[in-house]
């Protein structure tokens, strides 16, 4: 019966038609591929070019030259965005991972449904807006701009991009592997800091470095918290410090209290200035911002590499 | 089969397990002897991780999860308001289906109990963790390896380091969940084999699918049925022997021969 069925098809001609869809599909994915990262290697390149030019070390270690002139730094911005992006992450990563656990132990409470709600609409507040809110709420207050206040705004920035990713890594810890710890008597923030964060870490820590990118490259909340700062430079200040037989926390406090710089910040003013050592250097910036946020993920896949293989 | 006097180290009574408005297993009426090994049998979905989970708190991690009736412990009810959880789950230690194994070292995995409970001294801990490595029929694949994962050891290993974890804090009795289900026949008859030594040290209460393991390793059997409601209830409790040779029950017999479920 099914050989009669079978005999009046030709089979050879179904094979080849479906061969032959194969080979075109196989080829489009790969066509698309392609084109999705012509953008991203076009980026890199140009950059690599405009801006590997005027790379060298006086760049990292100087501050800027007056307008005008040539040479000079970013040192102030690389202290700056270093300074503000650890403020924000100190702010934010703890909250973040807080809030994470509470969404997965407590999945379908009505305050897990708000804290969901409420980070969703976090993240699509445009970031310029968080930087009024930090001008009306820290600079105004303190009648001054400082890299506090931006450390601030950039926590806030980083704070739904930490907690989404970690809730989602969290997700997929066993929840028999919490049982398992509680089974023994532990309670649940012992269960939680040494079995399920270290069991979740990798995810965790890549959705950290998410949040620190996306903070290193924002630009307009700063514009309202930190303004910038031609002069800002740590060691100035800890050696002023030392001279001047300042505690740590006085020292700390002045750091965290200046107007600083970032280099999102540096790339966009000297973009439009009408220098074009200006302009050329502005590339510069934007090759130092792009290779600190590319070199911040490479570290963190290498911890993670290196953890997994200590681990085995 | 057994000559030496039975004591009830567990008794339930009429224990039903609500999650939500659904009714998990119902009127539950059972005694558990110490030293004894004890395996819950039945179709899947009748009750039995949810009655093994509620010896010792276990079922409490779930939302909305209500008990009625009783689980006496040593003659005290473990659901008493006044009655503290972690005392309990010190007392009723419990191995998982999936080896479980937490993410730091074979070391610090045994030696996580007992630092819960306050011992610090590292020689001490070392001792406790050869011990119920021992006890665990490990200690001589990983004693030279001890600062290695947990995670790195085979689905065997890891079992059996689950049960030296959940001996390490010398518990009373011992609930197992499917503990060989994830494992080829070898690890599992390890694992049997170690049930049966374990079971002069601790009473033993074991879920299993597999009719030939619970007549293999357990002195008594409890046959668990799902109702019309389906909600799990028990419909024979007696001697493993007793069990397969003699049921009492149609549905036990049925059962057991592979009639249904």
């Amino acid at each position: 019966m099914a050989q009669d069925i079978f005999s009046q098809v030709n089979l050879q001609r179904v094979y080849r038609r479906r061969r032959l869809t194969n080979k075109i599909m196989l080829g489009l994915t790969g066509l698309m591929l392609v084109l999705a990262l012509i953008p991203l290697i076009w980026i890199i390149v140009y950059v690599l070019i405009k801006g590997g030019r005027h790379i060298n070390l006086d760049f990292f270690i100087h501050l800027p030259q007056p307008m005008g002139t040539t040479g000079g730094g970013i040192l102030h911005a690389i202290e700056g965005s270093l300074v503000m992006v650890v403020l924000a992450s100190v702010f934010s990563i703890p909250p973040a991972l807080l809030a994470a656990f509470y969404l997965t132990t407590h999945e379908s409470t009505p305050l897990a449904s708000a804290i969901r709600f409420s980070t969703d609409l976090l993240a699509g507040v445009p970031s310029i807006t968080v930087g009024l809110f930090g001008y009306a709420v820290i600079v105004l207050a303190q009648k001054h701009y400082s890299a506090l206040a931006g450390g601030v705004v950039l926590a806030i920035i980083m704070l739904p991009v930490v907690i989404r990713s970690a809730e989602e890594m969290l997700k997929l810890v066993p929840p028999d592997l919490r049982a398992g710890s509680l089974a023994l008597g532990a309670p649940e923030w012992k269960t939680a800091i040494k079995v399920v964060l270290p069991a979740a870490a990798e995810g965790i820590i890549t959705g950290i470095m998410l949040g620190v990118a996306r903070a290193t490259g924002e630009t307009a909340p700063l514009l309202f918290t930190a303004l910038g700062n031609d002069n800002y430079e740590i060691g100035k200040m800890i050696k002023q410090g030392i001279e001047h037989n300042q505690s740590i926390f006085d020292v700390l406090g002045r750091i965290f209290e200046q107007p600083a710089d970032a280099l999102p910040l540096t790339l966009w003013k000297y973009a439009q200035q009408p220098y074009p050592e200006r302009v050329e250097q502005s590339w510069a910036v934007a090759l130092v911002l792009m290779l600190f946020v590319l070199s911040l993920n490479i570290l963190a896949r290498v911890w993670i590499a290196r953890r997994r293989s200590a681990l085995q | 089969m057994q000559t030496q006097t039975l004591t009830r180290k567990i008794e339930t009574e009429n224990l039903s397990v609500f999650y939500g408005s659904f009714k998990a297993i119902s009127d539950v009426s059972v005694e558990i002897y110490e030293n004894n090994v004890t395996a819950l049998i039945g179709p899947s979905g009748c009750g039995k991780s949810t009655f093994l989970r509620s010896l010792n708190r276990l079922n409490d991690l779930v939302p909305k999860t209500a008990v009625a009736g009783k689980v006496l412990l040593d003659d005290t009810d473990i659901y008493a308001p006044s009655q503290d959880v972690v005392d309990i789950r010190r007392r009723v230690g419990i191995v998982f289906q999936r080896p479980n194994p937490f993410p730091m070292s074979i070391f610090d995995n045994v030696a996580y109990g007992p630092r819960l409970y306050g011992i610090k001294k590292k020689s001490v801990l070392a001792e406790i963790v050869e011990e119920s490595l021992r006890g665990a029929a490990l200690w001589d694949e990983v004693k030279d390896k001890l600062d290695k994962s947990g995670l790195a050891l085979s689905g065997g290993q890891q079992q059996r380091l689950c049960i030296a974890r959940t001996i390490a804090i010398e518990p009373e009795v011992i609930l197992m969940d499917e503990p060989a289900s994830a494992l080829d026949p070898i690890a599992t008859l390890r694992i049997e084999e170690l049930i049966r030594k374990l079971r002069e040290r601790f009473t033993i209460v074991i879920v299993t699918h597999n009719m030939q393991q619970a007549a293999r390793v357990s002195d008594y059997t409890a046959f668990f049925n799902m109702g019309d409601d389906r909600a799990g209830y028990l419909v024979e409790f007696d001697e493993t022997d007793r069990i397969f040779t003699n049921p009492q029950q149609k549905l036990t017999e049925e059962y057991i021969t592979g009639r249904f479920g």
